[in-house]
């Protein structure tokens, strides 16, 4: 594994917003098909994270590197970013009102399309596309024709993330707490929406503050997101440690110390 | 790029449609009293009793003030100073077909994208060309007689059909209604005639297409639209102008009439030069459209405005008769220093009327853009209802949306509904489109587009594509 050419390296990126220091010292690695876990506290820097990432107006970096791809990833725009095949799942995705959701995912389709030098999708295969996406996810049929969000309830918003991102066929998928506020069976359609989607040149990033969706996917490495750096890595068995003993063994004092114990 | 750089570079697009034509003119001096209304109304050929109409108006116009209450802000009109009467020299000895009708014409309103030769266009839509103060062709004319519609230049149905003209011009739109309603009906120089016959369907879309070439020259067109009992007929309208540096002045007045369970749908898409950057040049547009309708009758208004420097429009409805209709649906779109004010009059007088008011404002740039509207439920009017909606959206942070609903009622039972949103595109709903792969300024058009998607639905198939495009180029530069 460790030859094989990285899909995401961080190193040692310090950013925020508006003047406040949020990623201090951040560093992470991803290799083609490879999901990692990222758990931590409220307010830790992990929506941050993603947002740098994907190149969010307002979000400045200071200082360090993400290389995607082989390119500077912060060198582009945000639909460059998109178009590389980085795709962020929101936390809290918005409501796009009047711009149906099959009118909205063709656009996408045919972006990302263009970029890459592909002539736009069909109408027909892009509904049989979203069909099949529809019913992966659980989605009625009746939600292509409605407005992007418009009045989807919270975890119908998260459902139609995903609902993207099978359309979109990524690189690296970011999933910013897509498992939050959806009832149990919902959890398992996220975890299989993920698990039909590994591939060996498809990676994850999944944010999440619950250890029963990696019972379901099984990540191949856990982080520890605290004060805006990883403070602690490892595989899935960290995530049911933290399920048991919380964070708090990790921020206060000496860490190192503590992990030693 | 900050989102509010990228909506203005977005917004400091060209105007398509601001070529010049060169085209030799016969135009009237500057300049306006009794003896320019005599030529323009010689130089019809028209009929007594029309001069002394138009004399009649002249005098009212006389004693009225130019209106100052609306929410929009130019510098004192001229009326010395304007043109009243300019058409191609062409046009003199009326050409009886397309093949005499001077190239030049025929190129400019195929560079608009209007082709008039009958075997290149749209099946199914019909047009009457307006050039300045002229009409230069209609198209389909014979096919629409054997239905029994006539459509044809106002100013040939004056001549052919004076006992109608005579019946109902002025009826909906009064001579002394207001100071540049007064005006037109003093000057106006061209637009549309339709009568549809009692029963009838009108086999085909009508449309009129409003070009403004000539320099200093004011347009002042007039349209009439007779529906019969029964009878139904969609008609749009389209409008541009050349980019110049100097104010255009557009006064129009469109009356309609729908007689017994008749039907009238009006669509307009406005693009007139709305000017520069800096409010350099530009189209005003001042116009006053308004339609009555019978007993059980519709009226259904749709506008898309996305041009001129000054909007002042209130397309309306008179529900006199009992069970009668009345829609209006409009996206206003202003950018740059445009100012819109613009929305509609509802007066119910008939048991059981109903009417619907939907308006999308759209304001970017430093444009104003105001809605301004009036329900008024007359004591006659047992049972009537009103539902208004009027949405707005800014895009950046310079410019400005105002609603004005004015509610009048004398009937109790009569129920008005008022709603008002005023909305943002955020920075969210950009950041969403662009991280699904598009470019900010497509995902700004599309956030607009689906703001109108109300509207747009009510327009007719072809001009529905149409109005999103034009807003799509509208929009281009604008997003920030
Ligand atoms: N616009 C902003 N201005 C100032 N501080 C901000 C802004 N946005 C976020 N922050 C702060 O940055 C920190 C990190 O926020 P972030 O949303 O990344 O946390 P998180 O790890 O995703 O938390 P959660 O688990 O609650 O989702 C928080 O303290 C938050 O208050
Ligand atoms: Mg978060």
């Amino acid at each position: 594994m460790s030859n094989t050419k990285s899909l995401l390296t961080i190193k040692d990126l310090y950013a925020g917003i508006e003047e406040k220091q949020i990623l201090k010292g951040f560093n992470l690695d991803i290799k083609p098909g490879e999901v990692h876990a990222i758990m931590g506290p409220n307010g830790a820097g992990k929506s941050t994270m993603g947002y740098v990432l994907s190149g969010r107006d307002g979000y400045e970096v200071e200082s360090g590197s993400v290389t995607f791809n082989g390119e500077n990833l912060l060198d582009l725009e945000i639909e460059e970013r998109a178009n590389a095949g980085l795709f962020l799942a929101f936390q809290y995705p918005v409501e796009i009102p009047g711009v149906s959701n099959l009118e909205f995912l063709k656009a996408s389709v045919d972006a990302v399309r263009a970029a890459n030098g592909e002539e736009a999708i069909t109408s027909s295969e892009l509904l049989k596309q979203a069909k099949a996406a529809c019913k992966q996810v659980n989605l009625p049929l009746a939600f292509l024709k409605r407005g992007v969000n418009e009045g989807f309830s919270g975890g119908e918003k998260k459902r139609n993330e995903l609902m993207q991102m099978l359309l979109l066929k990524p690189k690296l998928c970011i999933l910013d707490e897509t498992d939050s506020g959806l009832d149990i069976d919902a959890l398992q359609l996220v975890a299989e929406g993920v698990n039909s989607q590994r591939s060996p040149d498809r990676s994850f990033i999944i944010v999440t503050h619950y250890q029963r969706l990696l019972d379901y996917i099984k990540p191949d490495f856990v982080h520890v997101l605290a004060d805006g750096k990883i403070v602690k890595s490892g595989d899935a068995s960290l995530a049911l440690e933290l399920e048991s003993q919380g964070y708090a063994w990790l921020e206060n004092g000496n860490v190192e110390a503590k992990i030693e114990e | 790029m900050t989102v509010q750089v990228e909506i203005d570079e977005a917004l400091g697009r060209e105007y398509e449609a601001g070529f010049i034509s060169d085209i030799e003119s016969e135009t009237f001096e500057p300049g306006l009293d009794e003896s320019v209304i005599e030529r323009i109304s010689k130089m019809k050929g028209e009929p007594d009793w029309m001069l002394e109409w138009r004399l009649g108006a002249f005098r009212e116009w006389l004693k009225m003030e130019e209106p100052d209450w609306a929410l929009v802000d130019y510098p004192k009109i001229d009326f010395q100073a304007i043109s009243y009467y300019s058409a191609p020299k062409s046009m003199k000895d009326k050409p009886k077909s397309l093949d005499e009708v001077d190239p030049e014409l025929l190129r400019t309103y195929e560079k608009l994208g209007i082709p008039l030769i009958e075997q290149q266009m749209l099946a199914g839509i019909a047009v009457d060309a307006v050039f300045d103060s002229v009409s230069v062709v209609t198209t389909f004319r014979e096919k629409l007689y054997e239905a029994g519609v006539i459509f044809c230049p106002i100013s040939e149905a004056i001549v052919e059909y004076p006992e109608l003209v005579k019946k109902y011009l002025g009826t909906v739109v009064g001579r002394k209604d207001n100071y540049y309603s007064a005006l037109n009906c003093a000057v106006f120089t061209d637009g549309s005639f339709v009568y549809i016959p009692k029963g009838v369907r009108c086999p085909m879309e009508l449309s009129t297409y409003f070009r403004i070439n000539e320099q200093n020259t004011g347009q002042f067109e007039r349209t009439l639209i007779i529906a019969d009992e029964g009878s139904h007929v969609s008609y749009l309208e389209g409008c541009t102008a050349p980019q110049r540096d100097e104010n255009q002045l557009h006064a129009a007045v469109v009356e309609l009439i729908a007689m017994d369970n008749a039907e009238i749908k009006y669509s307009t898409v406005q693009n007139w030069y709305p000017g520069d950057e800096n409010g350099k040049g530009g189209i005003y547009n001042f116009v006053t459209k308004r339609g009555i309708c019978h007993t059980s009758a519709k009226i259904s208004w749709t506008q898309v405005e996305t041009g001129s420097a000054v909007t002042w429009k209130y397309p309306s409805c008179i529900l006199k008769g009992d069970n009668s209709v009345g829609e209006f649906y409009s996206v206003a779109l202003t950018r740059g220093r445009q100012q819109a004010d613009t929305g509609t009059k509802m007066i119910h007088i008939g048991k059981n009327t109903k009417s619907t008011i939907i308006t999308k404002g759209i304001s970017a740039g430093r444009s104003n853009n105001s809605y301004r509207g009036l329900v008024k439920m007359m004591a006659s009017a047992d049972g009537a209802r009103n539902f208004t909606e009027c949405d707005s959206l800014l895009i950046g942070d310079k410019c400005g949306a105002h609603t004005f609903p004015y509610i009048e009622s004398r009937n109790p039972s009569a129920i008005v509904e008022h709603e008002a949103t005023t909305s943002k595109v955020s920075d969210e709903q950009l950041f969403l489109c662009r991280q699904r792969g598009l470019d900010p300024e497509k995902a700004v058009s599309m956030i607009v587009n689906g703001f109108c998607k109300e509207v747009f639905k009510e327009l007719p198939m072809e001009f529905a594509v149409e109005a999103s495009k034009l807003l799509e180029i509208s929009l281009e530069g604008s997003v920030g």
